[in-house]
């Protein structure tokens, strides 16, 4: 990103201060074709479904049912999946039910810096409709007005059984190539854009967070 | 002269290639077996090869600067300059890699000349968990290699050579001329410093998962993880060779070396299954006391005892 820009390829980071923007990337993200060979791509997908690490990021009530995940119980790491605590190695984010505008801000951030593809797991009614918090005045009722849902996963609360079979859906989402929410984002970058900073009124961060 | 090093080379990166594929097999079986204990199925063996190939598939890396990216290959470097140098099957040809007098010196050199690479790398990255786990990783290092230096220093004295070919040449002729029953005090050090060279519980303290996420590759994604990952896999496995040529006789097959090497590595597993991790003062003290004073104990018994 050192090359000079166009300024239609640079973006504003309006929200810091002079001094700030020197710090950060004002890059615009660049949306990613998929392999021209399709048994590359194939392949490479086969290699994504089966090992999904998800963010350590629990950002609703819903993220108690990412824990047992792990536990002798239900035990995900047979599907391949493993918790990581940094979004630069995880793939997967869960979002974990209702998600408030403050948390949004910090969920932005963390998908942003998220290496793609990446896919986001939608938990509980919550992202889809607010749910039982459906008129709170700190809470976003569609979730995927902010950032792109691959799979959605409804109940309140589901348990980790069905999560466990959200992540064996999500797989064969991702197997068959039709996991494309990191494109979505960039390719509608502009819209997402306006609908999160239409939420969050103190924006004082880089409009994409390498 | 030209051929025959090609030829070397050719061997070398044959020995390079198995014994890779035995370090990710050997932590998938570990995996494995901690989820046995914990009550759970645990991956499927092709876990860790799946991972790299989802690391280097991946479409997006960001970088931090020239050193964040040269991190991970000095710590790869350091992986493969520590397997070039230790002779993986005794008696063959084929596999004793570029052993020759003084090898031992080279090979304790590059096992720090990694982690010092990475310790760069990492620091670049500007994340401070990166900072922190590299603050512990380096001192828990330098606290492991005295006790590990003072029992090398006892097995040279004790074999009159520097070369690790050298040294499993002298134990032939039966396990009671191992070191591990010749000098047991000097193998009883260096397994103590092995506990924490490998990084499980109760020296977990520079990774530390739910602590510091990850320590020094917190930063890392994409290409550079699968290249640390890779790293990984081959540097515990050339670590596990190292010492099994040091104290337990070397191996002169494959099956030989695979069996020693795994019993050598459940020593560290089942200490890291029983055992909570350790604070970094805890870790670091533990060292300088009892494995430390073993470490001497084990020069004066080569001294007193077997040379005399």
């Amino acid at each position: 990103m050192i090359k000079s820009l166009g300024t239609e390829d640079t973006l504003e980071n309006a929200g810091l201060s002079a001094e700030e923007q020197q710090l950060f990337s004002n890059a615009r993200p660049k949306a990613y074709e998929p392999y021209p060979i399709k048994a590359v791509e194939d392949f490479a997908n086969w290699a994504r479904a089966n090992s999904l690490w998800i963010l350590a990021f629990g950002t609703g009530c819903g993220a108690i049912e990412l824990r047992p995940l792990m536990s002798a119980r239900f035990d995900a790491s047979r599907f391949g999946v493993a918790g990581r605590p940094t979004p630069r190695q995880s793939s997967v984010f869960v979002i974990g039910g209702y998600a408030s505008v403050k948390t949004l801000k910090r969920i932005i951030r963390s998908y942003e810096q998220m290496q793609g593809p990446k896919f986001v797991l939608a938990l509980g009614i919550c992202p889809v409709n607010g749910g039982m918090y459906f008129d709170s005045y700190n809470t976003v009722n569609q979730f995927d007005q902010y950032l792109p849902v691959d799979l959605y996963i409804t109940g309140c609360m589901p348990r980790p059984e069905v999560l466990v079979a959200g992540i064996m859906e999500l797989q064969k989402k991702i197997k068959a190539g039709r996991c494309d929410g990191a494109n979505r984002y960039i390719e509608n970058f502009d819209w997402y854009k306006a609908n999160q900073k239409k939420v969050i009124k103190n924006w004082d961060m880089p409009d994409y967070n390498w | 002269m030209i051929l025959e090093w090609l030829g070397k080379i050719g061997d070398f990166s044959l020995t390079l290639l198995i014994v890779t594929l035995y370090g990710l097999l050997v932590g998938a079986y570990v995996e494995r077996v901690i989820a046995k204990v914990q009550g759970r199925i645990g991956i499927p063996y092709s876990q860790p090869f799946i991972n790299i190939l989802k690391n280097f598939f991946k479409r997006t890396a960001v970088s931090h600067g020239v050193m964040f990216y040269l991190g991970p290959v000095f710590r790869i470097a350091g992986g493969i300059g520590t397997l070039a140098f230790v002779p993986v099957i005794y008696g063959s040809e084929m596999f004793s890699n570029f052993s020759m007098a003084g090898d031992l010196f080279l090979v304790i050199y590059f096992m720090f000349f990694g982690q010092l690479g990475m310790a760069l790398g990492a620091g670049e990255s500007g994340h401070p968990y990166s900072a922190i786990g590299i603050a512990r990783g380096l001192s828990q290092m330098t606290a492991y290699e005295v006790p590990f230096a003072l029992a090398v220093i006892s097995i040279v004295i004790q074999y009159d050579t520097l070369s690790i070919t050298g040294i499993v040449a002298a134990q032939q002729g039966g396990w009671q001329n191992w070191t591990v029953f010749t000098n047991w005090v000097a193998t009883l050090a260096a397994m103590l410093a092995f506990l924490g060279m490998m990084g499980y519980s109760p020296f977990d303290i520079f990774l530390a998962p739910q602590e510091i996420p990850v320590g020094p590759p917190t930063e890392f994604h994409s290409a550079y993880l699968g290249l640390l990952q890779t790293n990984r896999a081959l540097f515990g496995a050339t670590k596990l060779i190292l010492f099994m040529n040091l104290f337990f006789g070397g191996a002169t097959g494959w099956i030989e070396l695979m069996i020693k090497t795994l019993l050598i590595y459940m020593v560290a597993v089942v200490v890291g299954v029983a055992y909570p991790r350790f604070r970094v003062d805890q870790g670091i003290r533990f060292f300088f006391k009892i494995p430390t004073l073993i470490g001497i104990a084990s020069i004066i018994y080569v001294q007193m005892v077997l040379i005399s």
